[in-house]
């Protein structure tokens, strides 16, 4: 039997939150662990969490397990069993709804700041504005972010600054904008990312390059961010 | 006593996958107040799981591609029921509406030129089907829907939508003129429940796949909105007719895209054997998927699929090469290495047929207005009322859906029903206000679930329903077992209804919420089960081993469930071209 150890809080009976244990029979397969949260909740329908696509497109299960964040319907047993425990708590650093669902008001408010949609004020052609391939491809392993937040809550810098620093995932995206050959809002993006907070209170750590489940390197972008920035200032 | 609170808008969307966010752009700008309620955030939305792309004659792989090309091949796909107004309108206006998506943003692939890169699907041909395969579905990468999704999300983010996160459309409200007037909806977060009144409520509520035990579809996609339209009375068109994609990942029914097989890849058997060779010799493994599906469901029978168990078959990718698969099917690769442990560079992907689109859904015109049946017969505008995207019955994909077809029809549609209610808007909308009583009946279910005692536990029920549905109304169906699993559903509703609320909280009780997708699955599935077995014919994705053959003397027409007495009615199929002469049954063949 397999020992999980699960973070519950629910706000209207607990006045503070706990790790309840649970024994779970994997009838020795190597099944993920949304598959574990999926069979627990139907012994108990109080344990809350979000999933959505189940194949790690759509980012809603994103949460701690055994230590590491990332999302539970990608993640098999293998990777997150250590001694026969496995351990799940919310995505660290914001605040907790219930049980294993978090607030994500910071995070999307980070996403907003960076003004995450196509700036472009030329006349659009008739046809699509073309961008050469060595174009688009700048824009791999930028698009792919599926705003799942497991890098943002595993920065340390963001845990301080929820509210000034934009955080990997929005740094990710406003460089996914600023690397768009279609894009013309250059100047003014950078703008308002220069100040000592948005993007100079990355430290370099690379947790978040180390947890995304996409395989994206926000602190790759962030650096690129730090030249265009560093280049326009001098 | 409804004591609940009233929050106004001009008009509500409920659903905040591709349809809905489209809709709600177009309102949006409009300057209408417009709210999305969706029930997750929404780039979780089952949208973001639409791979190999967007189907639409924009002239870029051929410079001489035409859309009516796409519309014959869309009508030639439906087996005949597509409505072919709504697909002259789809095919028309879809460069229109690709193109504003990529002036949005979406990081579409590329070709040499620069411009959008199509590729190859099912069904696609040149020249009224005597060219040659076509190459006509717009693709970033094979994560076209993520990037549609997140384009519109931000395209609406830039635009100032209003959105009701994570809240849940419990059920509708009709006033006494049988005009819709919003919905009652559950802030998931708090529990509130609150009556959201609109002048235009559009159901963008997506697919209920989940009524099968092996489906691509997300765990959300449980047809909430076909579920609310039912319980109030109205009908749904063409519902039995459900798309099994060729290839779900075997075990997991995790999609893997047409578009494999579009860049060259193809199915064989336990014998090496490339099947759809002997099963479609022009389209091989690019026939229309309830083709695909059936011959592989036909190999697995006669006993050469493959695995210990014999039952499922190959796909084949590796001959490709890893250069091309990186390039052009990443995603598969992840998903082919994390659910079937294949490597796709190196072996075959183990797949099935699973289930993957609901073709029926809420009868609609082409500016979505949803629609019933009267008394003679004729259409009748559900006033208040719109649909659009896979909740909606438009009918674009009539018996059987071309891959890259459900993308364009949400971003049409979405589009349409958007700039249709801007303009009713304009007009001026007059409904009569919902009384006490009216919104009182919108919180029936909702009041019975919350003051359940006993009953049993919704997984399980589930669980028994897919079951079902997986057993009895499949790729092939017979009228002596559907009517055994009407049977089972029937004696399964009591149940259902009564299904147990094993945690009362307000705060974020997803148990709640999941009690009542399970309502609405029920419904969709009944629905399926009852309009499957009286359609006696096959065609397109219904295929019946009693009806072989295609019956276009009775059966060239959609069917309409109509809920209240369970009945099945006719509504005619739409012949009316605007710009040519109808295209006229023929016998369909890959």
């Amino acid at each position: 039997m397999l020992n999980v150890s699960i973070y519950r809080y629910n706000p209207e009976v607990d006045s503070e939150p706990y790790m309840q244990d649970f024994e779970f029979d994997t009838q020795g397969k190597d099944i993920m662990v949304l598959d574990v949260l999926e069979k627990l909740k139907i012994e108990d329908p109080t344990l809350v969490f979000r999933r959505s696509c189940r194949e790690g497109v759509c980012g809603s299960d994103g949460m701690n397990i055994s230590g590491k964040n990332g999302l539970a319907c990608v993640t098999p047993l293998s990777d997150a069993v250590k001694k026969n425990k496995l351990v799940i708590r919310p995505l660290p650093g914001l605040p907790v709804i219930r049980d294993l669902v978090i607030d994500m008001s910071q995070f999307y408010a980070q996403y907003e700041k960076i003004q995450p949609y196509m700036i472009n004020n030329t006349p659009a052609p008739a046809i699509e504005r073309l961008q050469s391939q060595e174009e688009r491809a700048k824009l791999d392993g930028l698009y792919e972010c599926i705003l799942c937040a497991c890098c943002s809550t595993a920065c340390p810098s963001f845990w301080w600054n929820p509210d000034k620093f934009i955080g990997p995932s929005g740094l990710l995206q406003a460089y996914r904008f600023l690397a768009d050959s279609r894009d013309t809002a250059t100047e003014a993006r950078l703008a308002n990312l220069d100040d000592p907070f948005s993007v100079f209170r990355c430290h370099g750590i690379m947790n978040c390059v180390q947890v995304c489940p996409k395989g994206l390197n926000p602190t790759k972008a962030i650096g690129h961010i730090r030249d265009m920035l560093i280049r326009t200032a001098t | 006593m409804a004591n609940i609170r009233t929050m106004t808008f001009d008009a509500v969307i409920v659903g905040g996958g591709g349809s809905g966010m489209r809709a709600a752009l177009q309102l949006a700008q409009s300057g209408y107040k417009t709210a999305v309620i969706t029930k997750v955030f929404p780039t979780r939305s089952h949208t973001v799981s639409a791979q190999g792309g967007i189907t639409c004659a924009i002239a870029s792989d051929d410079p001489n591609d035409q859309w009516q090309w796409h519309m014959y091949d869309t009508i030639k796909g439906a087996d005949f029921i597509g409505d072919q107004e709504a697909i002259e309108y789809m095919c028309q206006t879809g460069p229109e509406a690709i193109f504003e998506l990529e002036h949005m943003g979406l990081p579409f692939s590329r070709t040499e030129e620069g411009r959008i890169y199509q590729r190859p699907f099912g069904g696609q041909s040149k020249d009224f089907g005597k060219g040659g395969q076509a190459a006509r579905t717009c693709a970033a990468a094979d994560r076209t829907g993520h990037a549609l999704l997140h384009t519109l999300y931000q395209g609406n983010l830039k635009n100032e939508t209003t959105f009701l996160n994570e809240w849940f459309a419990v059920d509708i409200v009709k006033n006494s003129d049988n005009a819709v007037v919003g919905v009652v909806a559950l802030n998931i977060e708090t529990g509130e429940t609150v009556y959201v009144k609109s002048k235009a409520t559009v159901f963008a509520t997506g697919g209920a796949g989940r009524i099968y035990a092996s489906t691509t579809n997300a765990h959300i996609c449980t047809g909430d909105g076909i579920g609310m339209a039912l319980r109030a009375g109205f009908p749904v068109q063409d519902i039995e007719m459900w798309q099994f994609h060729p290839t779900g990942i075997h075990g997991a029914g995790t999609l893997v895209t047409e578009g494999c097989r579009g860049e060259g890849g193809y199915l064989v058997n336990k014998d090496g054997e490339r099947f759809m060779e002997r099963y479609a010799p022009n389209a091989k493994d690019l026939a229309g998927r309830d083709v695909v599906a059936r011959s592989m469901v036909l190999e697995i029978l006669e006993g050469r699929g493959c695995g210990p168990d014999g039952d499922h078959v190959y796909l084949k990718l590796d001959h490709l090469g890893e250069e091309t698969l990186n390039a052009k099917l990443p995603g598969i690769l992840e998903l082919s290495r994390t659910f079937a442990h294949a490597d796709p560079v190196k072996e075959p992907i183990p797949v099935v047929p699973t289930c993957h689109y609901m073709m029926g859904g809420i009868p609609t015109n082409v500016n979505g207005q949803a629609l019933t049946v009267d008394a003679e017969g004729n259409d009748e505008v559900i006033e208040g009322f719109y649909a659009c995207g896979e909740a909606a019955c438009v009918s674009v994909h009539g018996a059987n859906r071309l891959g890259g077809n459900s993308l364009l029809d949400l971003v049409v549609f979405g589009r349409a029903s958007g700039m249709f209610i801007e303009q009713q808007l304009r007009e001026g909308i007059e409904l009569k206000d919902a009384s006490e009583a009216d919104i009182e009946a919108a919180m029936a279910g909702l009041n019975h679930l919350n003051d359940s005692t006993g009953g049993e536990n919704a997984s399980v029920l589930r669980a028994e329903l897919q079951t079902i549905m997986q057993n009895y109304f499949g790729v092939f169906r017979r009228g002596d077992f559907m009517q055994e699993g009407i049977t089972k559903l029937a004696a399964l509703r009591p149940r259902i209804k009564n299904v147990a609320l094993g945690d009362k909280s307000n705060a974020f009780n997803t148990s709640r919420i999941e009690a009542l997708e399970l309502q609405n699955l029920f419904e969709v599935a009944e629905a399926t089960a009852i309009t499957a077995e009286a359609r006696t014919e096959s065609r397109g994705a219904h295929a019946r081993e009693d009806f072989q053959e295609r019956d276009d003397v009775n059966w060239l027409c959609h069917s309409v469930f109509f809920p209240s007495d369970k009945r099945v009615g006719k509504r005619g199929v739409n012949f009316n071209l605007k710009t040519r002469e109808a295209f006229e049954p023929q016998i369909r063949t890959y």
